[in-house]
């Protein structure tokens, strides 16, 4: 086939749009915009990354304002217009596929991907123009500063938060309402017997009864396992966007207050506690959310790449009612430096329970690792592949995670590009999104009805360019930490001009790996079939891979 | 083994860090390989789940345990309270500048110095860098909270002050060069953390 033709129609016209239902369009639509928003975080990163070098490159101009902004915007389009979308897009997909039961709403979770998308693009833009710059840590009185910001950029910012929050919990409502719907394979099911299964309860009673010689509490779990983590991370979703709304509406009191020419006393608020309730919720993000939808994930693509069953399954269900209680304890390693703390706190929470995390993600690591041992030899697919670089990722990110959650290590490491580059761009470009590629290779032919993709040796550069450029750019910007160069904070000397220069490289590579996946991908749908993803589809199924239900002799007359 | 000061601490880091790195990439990566072959591999060291585990917990918890034992700082931090320091300085931050003690701050290698920093209005970082570039110590400054930290200095030199917490665009300036001096008159035995 053509050139042209594969880029209007699609690869091989292999593609049909029409053929997709309800389930199919909506999941795909997040997927696209999900992707978009990638590709801004990554070309917001470049100039972050050039302006390391040369502070005068535009958009930045050497003005710490321009900068500042840019970091502000950055991790709210890379973390909420990019991974939650995807992750919310594969999830109502996922949770009706593998417990066989409609999606509650189609049109809620068309409402989640486009609240999500307007949300962001509003704290986006509350940085391109007012120049708003708090950044993601918002730390008590400085998002209320007017003096530093104009109140309109503000505003605009939180109620772009605030929106994406609101679609968040429309996410969270469409999940829990499908888990809990009662046809299908869970017709005869009970909510009680439903919440056990999602809290991995029943893995532990299993466990327990084995160990006591007891016949096993359930041999067929309500809730497979994937569906469990869904559910278990789905709670950590909640709190963090509670947590998160409220931290927003207090920041709305005093700027609205302030518009009104009234100027509330920012002291009222204890800085510290402010602290310690935004890292609560904003920890259950990074170390519950991530590690546990993580976790989940590796175990469904193992069991789906192998075509077995997991590999110590009670276990692995145990672990993740494990990972809940630890992640919702392990918030003051963020607190580590801050003197007023209490010491205490500093020791169980922020070191000890933290270090638990190196266990529940090692368990995840070597459970998943077994189950695709046992079922040698494997063809090495992309899915394969893309699977075992999250594998990597995460198992370089989480122990510099642990390294920096030390009172010892932490107090030359604190707020430097330690943390930002070998911990969160490593766990996050690396460990979280090659995870993601491996599930959006498994879903494609689900989601696109056998759509044909359209070269593999460019998914093949793209893999090795997003593997080696997200390694790089972290162990270079973790370098440059351990040298004392500080994240948040704009250089004009050229201080840390050898590392920023080597991390630019790889960062370009990443850069160059999204275009060539996009670029991939869109020859494989083609244009046309892009714009039929958002046109309405004819087929208001919201379920994928169901047999319709013979309906029973005795009822059809 | 001890380290007198965060250099000895960080080079430390770097090597041990750099080495788990290639193990774990190696170890995926020989993985990998073999997930495809069709005849079984030999496996270098067969290590069973519990090991495994053990090893898991022990690096957790024995990191910190390690740190504890062998970087001084940690064990100054918990008991800065009950401790009488050698030298005390007051240093207050507002409007995003430092405002420092009139005397100029000049120490000796083994005192203890406590910063107590007070902030008037937002979070900042009280850091103390190297001509380097590279940190000698931080904490960060909360308006509202105590912010104090107790210090000894192995190393002699002239340090830097910057802010190491974002406090706005305007934050980015804060920075004092030449705020401290230690001097290191005697030779201090570096062992054991540094204690003379
Ligand atoms: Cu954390």
């Amino acid at each position: 086939m053509s050139f042209m033709n594969d880029l209007i129609n699609g690869a091989d016209n292999r593609f049909d749009v029409n053929s997709l239902n309800a389930l199919q369009k909506v999941t795909l639509r997040a997927v696209v915009v999900a992707f978009l928003f990638y590709g801004l975080a990554a070309l917001e990163g470049m100039i972050m990354r050039t302006a390391a070098v040369i502070p005068d490159i535009p958009p930045v101009y050497g003005s710490v304002d321009h900068y500042f902004a840019i970091m502000t915007a950055h991790p709210i389009v890379g973390i909420f217009g990019s991974t939650y979308q995807l992750v919310f897009a594969a999830f109502m997909f996922l949770v009706p596929y593998l417990t066989k039961k409609p999606l509650y709403s189609v049109k809620l979770a068309n409402a989640v991907w486009v609240l999500i998308t307007l949300g962001t693009a509003l704290a986006w833009i509350a940085a391109f123009i007012w120049h708003y710059a708090p950044l993601y840590t918002l730390y008590w009185p400085l998002p209320a500063d007017t003096t530093q910001f104009k109140i309109i950029g503000g505003i605009t910012f939180i109620a772009g938060v605030a929106i994406i929050m609101v679609g968040t919990l429309g996410f969270i409502y469409n999940i829990y309402a499908t888990i809990f719907a009662r046809v299908g394979i869970h017709k005869n099911k009970t909510t009680k017997e439903l919440l056990i299964s999602g809290f991995g309860i029943d893995g532990m009673l299993n466990l327990v009864h084995k160990l006591t010689g007891k016949p096993p509490y359930t041999k067929e779990p309500a809730l497979s396992l994937p569906v469990v983590a869904i559910f278990r991370g789905t709670v950590d979703t909640f709190l963090d966007a509670l947590v998160i709304l409220s931290a927003g509406i207090l920041v709305l009191v005093y700027l609205i207050a302030n518009a009104d020419g009234i100027s509330l006393n920012v002291a009222s608020v204890d800085a510290l506690l402010y602290k310690n309730w935004f890292w609560w919720g904003l920890d259950l993000v990074a170390d519950g959310l991530v590690l546990i939808y993580v976790a989940g994930s590796w175990y469904l693509l193992a069991t789906l790449i192998t075509g077995k069953k997991l590999f110590m399954e009670n276990v692995a269900r145990a672990a993740l009612m494990l990972e809940l209680l630890v992640s919702w304890m392990v918030w003051s390693h963020h607190l580590l430096a801050d003197q007023a703390q209490p010491e205490i706190m500093k020791l169980v929470s922020g070191e000890m329970v933290t270090a638990f995390e190196l266990l529940t993600q090692g368990l995840a690591l070597f459970i998943t690792l077994v189950t695709l041992w046992k079922a040698r030899p494997l063809k090495m697919t992309m899915e394969l592949k893309y699977l075992l670089g999250g594998l990597v990722g995460f198992g370089l990110a989480v122990p510099a995670g642990i390294i920096q959650a030390d009172m010892a290590m932490n107090r030359v490491l604190h707020n430097t590009q330690w943390i930002i580059g070998a911990h969160v761009h490593v766990a996050v470009i690396v460990g979280l999104y090659m995870t993601l590629y491996s599930a959006v290779y498994v879903l494609w032919p689900l989601v696109t009805n056998n759509a044909k993709l359209w070269s593999m040796k460019l998914a093949n550069a793209h893999f090795w360019l997003h593997l080696i450029g997200g390694i790089g750019m972290g162990a270079f910007m973790g370098m440059a930490g351990l040298d004392g160069m500080l994240r948040r904070h704009m250089y004009f000397h050229g201080e840390y001009n050898t590392y920023m220069i080597l991390a630019g490289i790889c960062g370009a590579m990443l850069l160059l790996a999204w275009v060539l996946f996009l670029f991939n991908i869109i020859m494989s749908v083609g244009l046309k079939g892009l714009i039929g993803i958002f046109l309405p589809s004819a087929d208001k199924t919201a379920s994928f891979g169901v047999e319709p239900e013979a309906v029973p002799e005795t009822l059809k007359a | 083994m001890s380290f007198a000061n965060s250099m000895e601490l960080l080079a430390f880091h770097k090597v041990a860090y750099t080495a788990y790195s290639l193990l774990i990439i190696s170890v995926i990566a020989w993985f990998g390989y073999n997930l495809t072959r069709k005849h079984k591999a030999n496996s270098l060291i067969r290590v069973s789940f519990y090991t495994y585990i053990a090893f898991l917990v022990a690096a957790g918890v024995g990191h910190h345990i390690f740190t504890y034992n062998v970087v001084p700082w940690v064990s100054e931090d918990i008991t800065r309270n009950e401790t009488v320091p050698d030298k005390s300085y007051h240093i207050t931050v507002k409007d995003h500048h430092f405002i420092l003690p009139k005397e100029k701050m000049v120490v000796n290698c083994g005192e203890k110095v406590l910063f107590d920093v007070k902030s008037k209005d937002l979070v900042y970082g009280f850091g103390l860098f190297r001509k380097d570039h590279s940190m000698v110590t931080q904490m960060q400054v909360n308006p509202g909270t105590k912010n104090d930290i107790l210090w000894t200095f192995n190393e002699s030199g002239v340090f830097d002050l910057m802010s190491t917490e974002y406090s706005g665009p305007k934050g980015n300036g804060m920075f004092v060069p030449d705020v401290l001096k230690v001097q290191c008159t005697q030779k201090i035995a570096m062992v054991d953390g540094g204690k003379v």
